[in-house]
């Protein structure tokens, strides 16, 4: 067993506050230039408060580098919550785990912001955009950053406020305002579930002698808590885990994200490619401890990312919006990362994490250069031959395709390998065989969008192609950066025993469970190198197969859809999963809601309110004409009244 | 034939209903007033005798704090006329109801 994390060094300092109160005051000043209409600020504040806290990530990452290994840095901020025996401090945490997120979170996030700079440009409302751009960061940062389970809900829910805002930012056309409702209620639905795990953890923790949610207590109680209450362990992982597939968008919370593509360009790159999406990833990979004892939630949460992976990847088989394409295919790869850390496979999951953030970061910027380019259409039936005009966002998207496409040696193909081989090596045969076949599926969509994006025949409309124009730098340059780290990133985690190996395993373990808590059987190299060899050349069909169909000889596709016309069908519809859930859930709960409105509340309620204010009101109308205003009148009555009762006492006696 | 307590309390009921039948019946507030100082001065009475026939002095110090008591209504009462009257140029009870329904 490695270490436990108590015994380890930790260092106190009060830096890390400042990773994530820049971007606040990045926010801050978004509200200023907001408010009173100084747009220049923000060119300033928006993308520098996030690259200040990139520098200070970068400050904090060295100082950890310092310490043994298994080390933290540690700010204790304040009492949160001291509601004994319930005490939340707002804490600060930086380990391996949270270091690579900080730096994914501050450094693409900077990218993005510098991107968002070109792409915003005549927006009358950039200032809030980059206001609602920062607050996220920030709460993505409070997240990640978070040392209790508390702490981490906050940002928890800022991202999902963030998400909401961001994806309803044009909220003047009444589409984007729904698809923004639609993701804060699938989240909200997740987000309930994940409360209630959260308090049924404390409850049990409590009655064990250990009222405490921070991350440490609770990887310190979970061998005794596997013990005593295994029951118990499993529901709360489960309950976590239907949280995270609200936030992740996977299977059966994923609906949301496909219509997330209504917020602009760099919101989907950042919030809903980058980052927030892998919030589920990173809650059950910090939690993995606990999740070891529970071979069925662990079984259910692999079989969940590995059944996503290759559902959306077929729905993106046959989209033709751009952004829908990489929608799903985000959707896809985190199925790829919760079957990571279903399988036991964490620092994988954390690893495909990190490379995924940046080649769909830069495949999303890459659409919206696209986008720019050609007045906001998204449709690639009517693109191609975009390469002469763009050529850099042409470059930096393929190496994003080839890097997606898993080919050796960009990046998702020592991540994504690490986990189909996890997934193998644990003996769950059945989902490696769909993460293959998902990783074959990805290739040729990803490669159909961008033959018929950037190669063949030009179908461009003539009024858009005259326009047709490369992005200014402050948009390429995040691509040519995003671009080389898509390329080089992957090799943090080279296969066992191949060069320096998996340095980015080694680096995370003393963080995440170990391998072996579940029972793993150690591979071969040969039967490693097989697997190796296997995937590649699945991804290099799916490419070949793109090409057939999409370049060689066009039209393949067409006459592939008429012979399987109901398959095409089925997957154009997207499985009918939103009709489903609208039959099932939203209709439904539309009549209930009905009916309490019109003849609960409507009826009985205000019934029976207004008819006991009625019933008095017709009583009063009898009653009040006793009162005469005739002195008279009172005097005569207080003498019937007193003879009255003098006559009641005398017959009484 | 001696004056016996019964023949002060069967004065003072007389005195006491001539006033009550005032304060019903007439409808000059004044004079309500006054069958009012009636009713008072009955109870005082009977208070009197009492006191005299239980040799007690209580009953005798309470008909004086009625007759401040009274003395102060009938200052009270008659301001509260006056200043009906001025307004309204009248002091007929039937025609002062507006406090009612």
């Amino acid at each position: 067993m490695h270490p436990a994390p108590d015994t380890a060094a930790v260092l106190a300092t009060s830096l890390l506050r400042w990773i994530p109160l820049l971007p606040l005051l990045g926010v801050a000043c978004g509200i200023f230039a907001a408010t009173t209409n100084r747009r220049k600020l923000v060119h300033v504040t928006g993308p520098g408060s996030v690259l200040l806290a990139f520098v200070v990530a970068l400050v904090a990452v060295a100082q950890l580098w310092s310490l043994p290994a298994g080390g933290a840095l540690v700010d204790n901020v304040y009492t949160w919550i001291d509601v004994a025996p319930f005490h939340v401090d707002l804490t600060f945490r930086v380990d391996a785990l949270t270091s690579v997120m900080i730096l994914v979170i501050t450094g693409i996030g900077f990218l993005i912001h510098l991107y968002s700079l070109g792409y915003m440009h005549h927006d009358e409302d950039e200032a809030r955009f980059f206001a609602y751009l920062n607050l996220f960061t920030a709460s993505m940062l409070v997240l990640v950053l978070a040392d209790s389970l508390p702490v981490v809900f906050i940002g928890w829910e800022g991202v999902g406020a963030c998400s909401y805002l961001l994806i309803g930012f044009w909220y003047q056309d009444g589409a984007n305002a729904d698809a923004g409702r639609k993701a804060m209620i699938a989240n909200r639905v997740g987000d309930a579930a994940f409360l209630i795990g959260m308090f049924i953890l404390f409850w049990t923790l409590y009655d064990m002698g250990s009222p405490s949610l921070r991350f440490e207590d609770i990887n310190r109680m979970a061998p005794q808590l596997g013990q005593v209450a295994p029951h118990i362990v499993t529901a709360v992982c489960l309950l976590l885990l239907f949280g995270a597939t609200g936030k992740s968008a996977q299977l059966p919370l994923y609906i949301w994200l496909p219509d997330a593509m209504a917020g602009p360009t760099p919101v989907s790159a950042l919030i809903h490619a980058a980052t927030m999406v892998t919030a589920g990833v990173y809650m059950i990979a910090r939690l993995s401890h606990l999740y070891v004892f529970s071979p069925t939630a662990l079984t259910v949460v692999a079989t969940i990312g590995a059944v996503t992976a290759l559902f959306a990847a077929t729905m993106a088989l046959v989209q033709n919006d751009l952004k829908k394409i990489l929608a799903y295919s985000t959707i896809s790869q985190i199925g790829y990362m919760v079957l990571g850390v279903g399988v036991g496979a964490f620092s994988g999951g954390v690893f495909h994490l990190m490379t995924h953030a940046c080649f769909k970061a830069l495949l999303f910027l890459g659409a919206g250069s696209v986008m720019h380019a050609m007045s906001g259409e998204l449709d690639i039936h009517k693109m191609g031959d975009l390469k002469r005009k763009l050529p850099i966002t042409r470059a930096t998207f393929l190496v994003g395709c080839l890097a997606i496409g898993g080919v050796p040696p960009f990046a998702a193909f020592f991540s994504k390998d690490m986990i189909l081989e996890a997934a193998f090596a644990s003996g769950h045969t059945i989902l490696w065989f769909l993460g293959l076949f998902a990783a074959g599926l990805t290739a040729f969509y990803m490669f159909r969008a961008y033959f018929l994006t950037f190669e063949g025949e030009s179908r461009v409309e003539p009024e858009k192609a005259h326009h047709l124009h490369e992005s200014p730098l402050t948009m390429t340059i995040p691509l040519i950066v995003l671009a080389v780290l898509s390329t080089i990133a992957g090799w943090v985690g080279l296969p066992h025993g191949f060069l320096w190996g998996d340095e980015i395993g080694h680096y995370l373990a003393p963080v995440l469970a170990p391998h072996d808590a579940l029972g793993h059987h150690e591979i071969t190299t040969g039967t490693l190198l097989f697997l190796m060899v296997l995937t590649t050349g699945v991804a290099l069909l799916g490419i070949y197969v793109a090409y057939a169909f999409y370049l060689k000889s066009p039209g393949t596709a067409d006459r592939l859809a008429e012979r399987f016309r109901g398959v095409y069908t089925v997957l154009w519809n997207k499985y009918w999963v939103d009709e489903l859930y609208d039959a099932l859930i939203i209709r439904p709960y539309g009549i209930v809601s009905m009916f309490f409105w019109k003849v609960v509340d409507s009826m009985l309620i205000d019934g029976v309110v207004n008819g006991v204010g009625i019933g008095v009101s017709k009583t009063s109308d009898v009653w009040r004409r006793l009162e005469t205003g005739n002195v008279q009148h009172y005097a005569a009555a207080m003498l019937v009244g007193a003879v009255f009762t003098c006559g009641l006492y005398w017959l009484w006696s | 034939m001696s004056v016996s307590i019964e023949h002060f309390l069967v004065l003072a009921a007389l005195i006491f209903a001539i006033g009550c039948a005032g304060v019903l019946l007439r409808r000059n507030v004044i004079v309500m007033l006054m069958s009012v100082e009636l009713m008072l001065n009955a109870v005082n009475l009977t208070f009197v005798a009492l006191a005299r026939q239980s040799l007690s002095m209580t009953g005798q110090v309470i008909v004086f704090f009625v007759m401040t008591v009274a003395a102060a209504e009938v200052a009270v009462g008659l301001a509260i006329f006056l200043a009906i009257y001025s307004q309204r140029r009248t002091v007929n009870a039937d025609e002062l109801n507006l406090l009612r329904w």
